[in-house]
């Protein structure tokens, strides 16, 4: 079964800008699927439309083959919302919040207290239980933001940049946290410009630009593609020229380091050879950048 | 579909709407009640000063309106202003909060309908009016002493003036883009009705022209009913005023529902 599926969906805003054109997408149940694209693409139109926060020009969205517009009761208990802005009330304590939320699905109170206790604990939000929302950290917001939107326990749940401007170890807790929701069977989709975290969790792709999806496949197919890689390479000293190395491309960056760029599959160590014959010794090495960005910025042509 | 089914899903159904609708009026009282400061006690100060000024000062001179002592004369009139001006601001308010902070979201994305929803505010806002008018009422009596001549007719004027202007309130919310859009209504409008809606005199003594003026400012048969259930006089026919509100909230119900299914200010 599929978790959603998207049928046709074009969006034209009020003054005229064509956000969505005849988007047509399907995510499988207990997928963990990556929806990227540069900004203005059009990711948070589609996760809007999903969410019935914006409302389509055209076309269908299903959720577990439920029409969002002809049963938008089922349809979106089943759905759960991480959304990129801050949108709780400021002025209520945590665990407000959450029960609320529960409230506007139907879960009675008692049953929501200890659903949201569960969640504020979970999510390392348990002392603040009874602290007003606005005097969080942005990491911590966050945190209840994803609380919120698991309130209900929906099968799918759309994180829309979940971890922007959040530290780098909270970050990989969410990350964490997040694997394990997924195993544990919640569909998810992810928007995110970190394309470390969507090649990291992600097994499926779509890549959005222009308002049309130019990219759905698995991840592994996609990152397949990647024919070339480039590496960044540190000198011990400081080098006069650099050698002719074969099919490898050579890019000086400084007298102390310098870029190549190889096929998929070349043996590095006949480089590192050339590169000890001409008297240039490496110190170290790195990937000159991730290797979906790589190809992310390929495909959009982000980079021109 | 089996009747079992039906029943599953209609029970189902009303559960899910009961706690919702709970929720949005808890949230609502909580609201207002904690910022007690701002929602409750400035009625209670306002009408105090109407009392001192237009009761006592002024209408000493004034002696008797339709045969009966001023003050008591513009008591029900006093009460029924403050009722319009806290409903009508508490869920325009209210409303335009939640959408300015964007915690609206968190119950457009849920399963709650839009029925709920507005049922839930107006609620709200009819439970503060109330509250209000109960606050005004007993600060009244330190004024003049007042005799109830309808409980009845009383408490279901205020009712159906409450949610009258709680649905426009409601209204004014959905269309309001910036804090200025909710103070125009009750500034340009709402006042200048209320002002001029008889809460301080008796239509009887305008001038033909501005009497039949006055019939067409649906404030004037709140009013009045009001005044009626107090005191039993009144410058309007009772049905006649019971018809005009009910209308009006049938209308304003039927619009804000209209308004809400179109997405009118609240989706993209």
């Amino acid at each position: 079964m599929n978790a959603l599926t998207i049928e046709s969906l074009e969006k034209i805003y009020q003054n005229g800008t064509i956000a969505l054109k005849n988007v047509s997408l399907k995510v499988d149940d207990g997928d963990f699927f990556a929806l990227l694209g540069p900004n203005g693409a059009g990711k948070s139109t589609l996760i809007g439309i999903i969410s019935s926060l914006v409302t389509k020009t055209s076309g269908r969205v299903s959720i577990f083959d439920i029409n969002i517009n002809e049963s938008f009761g089922l349809a979106r208990s089943m759905l759960g919302i991480v959304p990129q802005e801050v949108n709780f009330n400021q002025f209520e304590t945590l665990d407000e919040i959450l029960i609320n939320q529960a409230g506007y699905y139907g879960i009675p109170r008692k049953e929501a207290t200890e659903k949201s206790n569960y969640l504020l604990k979970k999510l390392k939000l348990w002392k603040q239980r009874k602290d007003i929302s606005r005097t969080l950290s942005g990491g911590m917001k966050r945190r209840l933001m994803i609380a919120r939107a698991l309130i209900h326990d929906p099968k799918l749940l759309l994180l829309d940049e979940p971890t922007a401007g959040v530290d780098i170890e909270i970050r990989k807790t969410m990350w964490d946290f997040f694997k394990t929701l997924n195993s544990s069977g919640t569909t998810i989709i992810l928007t995110t410009h970190y394309l470390e975290e969507a090649e990291h969790l992600c097994n499926r792709v779509g890549i959005i630009d222009g308002g049309s999806i130019i990219v759905d496949t698995s991840m592994t197919e996609l990152l397949s593609k990647r024919n070339s890689e480039s590496f960044i390479l540190d000198c011990a000293e400081k080098y006069t020229d650099l050698p002719e190395l074969g099919s490898a491309s050579v890019l000086a960056i400084d007298d102390l380091r310098f870029e190549i760029t190889v096929e998929k599959g070349t043996d590095l160590n006949g480089i590192f050879k050339e590169l000890s014959k001409s008297g240039i010794d490496i110190k170290s090495m790195r990937n000159k950048g991730n290797r979906l960005e790589t190809l992310f910025l390929d495909l959009t042509g982000s980079y021109e | 579909m089996s009747k079992n089914v039906l029943y599953t899903s209609w029970a189902k159904h009303s559960k899910l709407w009961f706690i919702s609708f709970q929720t949005i009026v808890t949230k609502e009282l909580n609201r207002f009640l904690r910022i007690w400061l701002q929602t409750l006690l400035p009625p209670a100060i306002t009408m105090s000063l109407y009392f001192l000024i237009f009761g006592s000062v002024i209408g000493d001179r004034i002696g008797e309106m339709s045969g009966i002592n001023y003050m008591s004369y513009i008591a029900p009139g006093i009460i029924m202003m403050a009722i319009i001006t806290n409903t009508y601001g508490n869920v325009v308010s209210s409303f335009f909060g939640a959408k300015f902070q964007r915690h609206i979201e968190e119950i457009l994305v849920s399963p709650t309908p839009n029925i709920i929803i507005l049922a839930g505010y107006v609620t709200g806002g009819v439970c503060r009016g109330i509250l209000v008018g109960l606050i005004v009422t007993a600060i009244t009596l330190f004024f003049t002493p007042l005799k109830i001549y309808s409980l009845p007719i009383s408490i279901s004027v205020v009712v159906l003036t409450a949610v009258l202007f709680s649905l426009l309130g409601f209204i004014n919310g959905i269309f309001a883009k910036k804090f200025d859009d909710i103070a125009i209504v009750p500034t340009f409008v709402l006042t200048p009705l209320t002002y001029l809606g008889g809460v301080f005199y008796s239509i009887d003594l305008l001038p033909p022209f501005w009497k039949e003026l006055s019939l067409i400012n649906p404030v004037l048969y709140m009013v009045n009913a009001f005044r009626f259930g107090f005191l039993g006089v009144s410058d309007i026919d009772l049905m006649q005023a019971f018809a005009v509100i009910v209308t009006f909230i049938l209308l304003m119900i039927f619009l804000c529902l209209y308004f809400m299914k179109k997405s009118f200010g609240l989706r993209a």
